[in-house]
């Protein structure tokens, strides 16, 4: 499944430099009170590949997701998406260049319906202009558009029965295939999951997998952060492990298993998971 | 009980002015959740910029865009800072904000201005209004109810008051059913999911606490016209009421605001009036009180009961959810 020629070349080592870099982080420092959380010297992610980054609890992860996609600031550091520079970049102003994000606790809106949920996911609605929106014409056709391709991908995400439902109705596994079906409909260029499988059945499981190696295909990057390390070794091209705010291994992920590193890092806080042994 | 009372109270411009109220609030709680504490401060912002402008010779038209440009600019001043941070701020901030309106208001400080806790009195500033109304200036009976023509809580102002109310009625209508409604309706869930999907989140957010806030203006305008410019009866009760007007009907519908504000005054003036029939021995000064208290204690049945109001959605709005 791994599409591993991307990185023919690139050495299993923290901060390698990629042959297409997407994102590039550089001196990262993000610290709370005196508790340095993340301080990462340079990161780079493959465009059209998917990335993993692991790490156990407490590691940075979702901090460093939070900085690069604007939701929260760095003390020091800086870095580019896709050539612009992101510092100062806000959170709305990065999705709208092409990096769209989930969350590791769902953020469907369950007090709108599941096509609206999708509908607001959509950019370039003049509608959402206050003066355009008094006037009907200027945005129907638009809304039209938007509402098309949302059927699309709720079809694909298996959630169209569902189209007039309140979010609030759905399972834990469907808010988060929604959630994702939602940040497509900007159709970004990279896509950013914060723990895309917490919470979900072994059977939503497996289509949220698929879901995620057909956005490959379709020219989306992934990076996402996840714990179970099956699913990471399932679908990855490449993993990046994070321990204590570092990044302290990369490879192919098969290979970033066998990581000293990597296993002592995970020692210390998963001592009772079946971490390295292969599920058959 | 007179039955006519009460009719009169809901088609009349005290009641124009609160539905009118509340639409403002319904852009601020029901479509963008943004707790607003002080509608009342929003109004007294209207009724000075209106009513000082009049008394000082300004012509009414202008003292009109006045008293709308000051709601803008009372609007950014208070969402500037608080609208970046948690809800709860802004609560605190708006509470704190019409206090300080209220108070100086009715300080001596600018008592040539604002007249100080008298206020500013009818006659002068309800002259222009007055002037432009077309009926006789009488009292016109018109089935069970009878208005003035032109004076003070007058047929010209119950026309006027509840053409505003019909026209934010239909705005609200059109907005909500819009992109940019829906966007605000995102925000009311979740602010983090809809800036992580490309919306600039403050932006909206002050959009709709302008539009809520002219809207205030407007109602108090209304008000004062049916009553006088007076801070002290501008206080939290009276955003409190506006509160449990909108709720009672129903936040984020078009017609809860309304249907709330008109169930709210008839209820109160029934109470009214059954309270010294229920109790005899009752004081005339304990009236009033005892239907203060029935109003709180019908916002606790409200809130336990049904918290989604009486048009309201319970899988979409609920105010214990």
């Amino acid at each position: 499944m791994a599409k591993s020629n991307l990185f023919e070349g690139v050495a299993s080592v923290p901060g390698a430099p990629k042959p297409d870099p997407i994102l590039i982080a550089d001196g990262v420092m993000r610290s709370f009170g005196g508790l340095v959380a993340v301080n990462v010297d340079h990161f780079e992610a493959q465009r059209h590949a998917i990335t993993a980054l692991i790490g156990p609890n407490g590691a940075g992860k979702s901090t460093f997701f939070n900085l690069l996609t604007g939701f929260d600031n760095a003390q020091e550091g800086s870095g580019t998406f896709n050539g612009r520079p992101l510092q100062g970049m806000s959170s709305a102003h990065v999705a709208r260049s092409g990096m769209v994000r989930t969350f590791q606790l769902t953020k469907a809106l369950s007090r709108m319906t599941v096509i609206e949920n999708m509908r607001l996911g959509a950019q370039e609605q003049g509608g959402e202009n206050f003066a355009r929106a008094l006037l009907a014409p200027l945005w129907r056709n638009r809304e039209k558009e938007i509402t098309e391709q949302a059927e699309e991908l709720l079809t694909r995400f298996k959630l169209i029965e569902k189209r007039n439902d309140y979010a609030g109705s759905l399972s834990g596994g469907q808010r988060k295939l929604l959630e994702m079906a939602r940040a497509l409909m900007s159709k970004p260029i990279m896509i950013m999951l914060d723990e895309p499988m917490a919470g979900v059945n072994p059977a939503l499981t497996e289509s949220l997998l698929d879901h995620i190696v057909a956005l490959r295909e379709q020219g989306v990057t992934v990076l996402f952060v996840e714990h179970d390390m099956h699913m990471v070794r399932r679908i990855s091209d490449w993993v990046v492990v994070m321990a204590e705010g570092r990044i302290i291994a990369e490879g192919d992920p098969h290979e970033v298993m066998r990581n000293q590193a990597v296993q002592d890092a995970y020692l210390g806080s998963h001592h009772d998971t079946d971490l390295f042994e292969e599920r058959s | 009980m007179d039955f006519n009372d009460i009719l009169q109270i809901i088609i009349s411009p005290t009641t124009a002015a609160f539905a009118l109220a509340a639409i403002g609030l319904n852009f601020h709680y029901g479509l963008t959740g943004l707790l607003n504490m002080g509608v009342a401060g929003f109004m007294l912002i209207g009724m000075y910029g209106y009513g000082i402008s009049v008394s000082h010779g300004v012509p009414a038209w202008l003292a009109l865009i006045i008293a709308i440009v000051g709601a803008i600019l009372f609007s950014l001043l208070l969402g500037w800072p608080t609208l970046r941070l948690r809800g709860d701020y802004f609560a605190i901030v708006t509470i704190a904000a019409a206090e300080i309106v209220r108070i100086i208001g009715r300080s001596q400080w600018l008592k040539d201005w604002t007249g100080g806790n008298t206020g500013i009195r009818g006659k002068d500033f309800k002259g222009p209004f007055e002037q432009l109304s077309p009926f006789p200036p009488r009292l016109i009976r018109v089935g069970p109810f009878q208005f003035h023509g032109t004076l003070s809580g007058s047929w010209w102002l119950i026309l006027v008051g509840w053409v505003l109310v019909g026209v934010f009625a239909l705005l609200f209508w059109r907005l909500n059913k819009s992109p940019w409604g829906r966007v605000l309706r995102g925000i009311r869930e979740d602010e983090d999911a809809v800036r992580s999907l490309g919306k600039n989140v403050y932006g909206f957010k002050m959009q709709a606490l302008v539009i809520g806030g002219v809207i205030s203006a407007l109602a108090g305008i209304v008000w004062a016209h049916g009553n006088a410019i007076s801070p002290d009866s501008m206080g939290r009760t009276t955003t409190f009421w506006i509160w449990t007007m909108l709720l009672l009907g129903g936040a984020a519908t078009v017609f809860g605001p309304i249907l709330g504000t008109a169930l709210f005054w008839a209820i109160y003036v029934a109470i009214k009036q059954l309270a010294p029939i229920v109790l005899p021995n009752l004081a005339s000064t304990q009236v009033e009180p005892i239907a203060l208290a029935a109003v709180g204690f019908g916002l606790i049945l409200l809130i336990v009961f049904r918290p989604q109001g009486i048009l309201g959605d319970k899988r979409e709005i609920a105010l214990n959810g």
